[in-house]
């Protein structure tokens, strides 16, 4: 008896300190953000950050306006999912209902090698192969496009949206497929109107953190995508991200500048979105109420 | 169990020997680009005939050099451009291993061979939008730039610019190596580059500026309007292996090696 709760303990001892490490972690990278970037703040005014359409750090006088860099990501971001969206429910559908058991099992495995390879190899395909077809198919003075980074962006994220559908497919229990198949649907019928509604909240749990991925992707979008901190007016516009432009520019901000400051206040608005739509997905994974 | 345990632990830290003995030395070097071909060719030199040292050579641009010199992450700092007055206060000191052109590149497709310093700055301000207008093809202006991090930029920015503002729609390369990748893709493209990346670079040609082209000659009599010199920055003066180095860079054997990788030996 005194052996087992012992053991019990001994367990718990072990495992929560890993298990809070992660948890400290996010907390600590939280606070330093944070801790860096809401000093901008007390030198330029929200209004000037968050409103203002020009990004030009280091010029004299130096203007630190977002809205370029936002609506790039969320550009960038959005035609992503346009692409990835589509083919990757159409995939999940296919195989979790119509696929055959082998097709199934070698399409996971290319999907899964696909979600391994790393970002700055898509990033280095897109610039050698991409951005030179883009620019001659469309006859534009540059491939270097927010429509480049959508392309590579969702090859990126396919991955996810389809093996995480794919599973909320799967989940859908069998009895409802069965009973529409009995009162007379047919197979794509069933599909259309009874298990994707059904898996409809993993679905949209799928898309959502396939979004967040998207957005804060810095690489491989920060190859093609021009790197000019302009408003798209096309899908042809150059666009600069922000997490470009952290990783361009954080070389050499000098510790404590207003440009280092206005860097991290860009982190913490990737941080927030990234948390508010990381807690939208779980929400909807767990089926609650929103 | 433990003792035996114990024993091995304190026999295996004890058996170390320091790492770092008094004849084996290592620096690290940071930041510029442009410098960057002629601090890696001097520092594999130097390491083949000082076995013991150990010089690590990083990019990065000239102002992220900087700023880790500044904090202590590098022992050198490359630079294109000269030391801002901040900088110079945090008592930080250069010297001058090279001199360099920036020059402005085209792809080689580009029939115009020839621009004024003017009509340059107005091309990069966006003010002219069209090869057409400066005697090229009816084909829209691409304007490629360097992200702020890069010292050709600055370079750029005070030599050609004046300090204007380059327009916000260039596309942003943050290196020498990716504006030449760029351009030579580009048949639209203008950039500008360090002298030092043209030998190698195939696709793309440089303009006349003001009727000079650039060349080694015309960088050391002053008639190219474009040209500056690089340093090697260090914090205080250089002392053991960064003194050494640097002056072997500005050495005859050093400058040798300047010119090999295309760049112009110190006057």
């Amino acid at each position: 008896m005194k052996e087992k709760i012992r053991l019990k303990l001994s367990g718990k001892i072990l495992t929560f300190p890993p298990a809070s490490v992660s948890i400290l972690a996010v907390f600590f990278i939280f606070i330093f953000v944070f801790s860096q970037g809401l000093p901008l703040f007390s030198k330029i005014s929200p209004f000037n950050f968050f409103f203002n359409s020009t990004w030009r750090p280091t010029a004299t006088p130096p203007s630190f306006g977002i809205v370029p860099l936002f609506l790039g990501s969320l550009l960038v971001t959005s035609l992503a999912l346009l692409i990835s969206v589509p083919l990757g429910l159409l995939g999940a559908i296919y195989i979790a209902e119509i696929a055959n058991p082998k097709i199934k099992e070698q399409i996971k495995l290319t999907v899964e090698v696909l979600s391994g390879i790393p970002s700055v190899v898509y990033g280095f395909f897109g610039l050698r192969v991409l951005v030179p077809l883009v620019q001659k198919t469309f006859g534009l003075p540059t491939g270097e496009t927010a429509l480049t980074g959508g392309i590579v962006l969702s090859i990126m994220i396919l991955p996810t949206i389809l093996s995480l559908s794919e599973e909320a497919i799967s989940s859908v229990p069998v009895e409802y497929k069965e009973a529409s198949l009995a009162i007379g649907a047919t197979k794509w019928r069933t599909i259309r109107s009874v298990t994707i509604p059904a898996a409809a909240s993993g679905i949209t749990a799928a898309i959502i953190l396939g979004l967040g991925r998207a957005f804060g992707e810095t690489i491989a979008v920060m190859m093609v995508t021009g790197g000019a901190p302009i408003i798209p007016t096309s899908i042809f516009s150059p666009v600069r991200t922000m997490t470009q432009t952290i990783a361009a520019e954080m070389g050499e901000a000098v510790f404590g500048s207003t440009h280092y400051n206005a860097l991290f206040a860009l982190g913490i608005v990737l941080f927030t979105v990234n948390l508010i739509l990381n807690l939208l997905a779980i929400r909807l994974i767990k089926k609650k109420k929103w | 169990m433990a003792v035996l345990l114990v024993v091995m632990t304190s026999a295996i830290l004890l058996s170390r020997t320091p790492t770092t003995t008094s004849t084996a030395r290592s620096i690290k070097v940071k930041g510029s680009t442009t410098v960057l071909p002629i601090a890696q060719a001097a520092a594999e030199a130097w390491m083949e005939a000082h076995p013991r040292d150990s010089i690590i050579v990083e990019g990065g641009g000239s102002g992220v050099g900087i700023a880790a010199l500044i904090d202590g992450t590098c022992d050198i700092a490359n630079s294109s451009r000269t030391l801002k007055e901040e900088e110079k206060q945090k008592g930080l000191i250069s010297h001058e291993i090279a001199l360099d052109a920036v020059c402005v590149v085209v792809h080689q497709s580009n029939p115009v061979g020839e621009l004024t310093l003017e009509q340059v700055r107005r091309i990069f301000k966006g003010e002219i939008t069209n090869w057409s207008e400066v005697g090229g093809p009816n084909l829209e202006i691409v304007v490629y730039t360097r992200e702020s991090t890069s010292g050709t930029y600055e370079t750029f920015e005070s030599k050609v610019m004046a300090r204007e503002n380059i327009t916000l729609r260039a596309l942003t390369k943050s290196s020498n190596g990716e504006m030449v990748q760029a351009i030579s893709g580009n048949p639209n493209g203008i950039g500008y580059v360090g002298i030092g990346y043209l030998a190698q670079a195939r696709g793309v040609k440089a303009l006349k500026i003001n009727g000079v082209t650039p060349t080694p000659e015309t960088v050391r009599n002053g008639t190219y309007p474009i040209s500056r010199f690089l340093y090697m920055i260090t914090k205080g003066q250089p002392e053991g292996l960064a003194k050494d180095f640097i002056d072997f860079v500005r050495s005859p054997e050093g400058q040798k090696i300047v010119e090999e990788q295309g760049f112009v030996r110190l006057p």
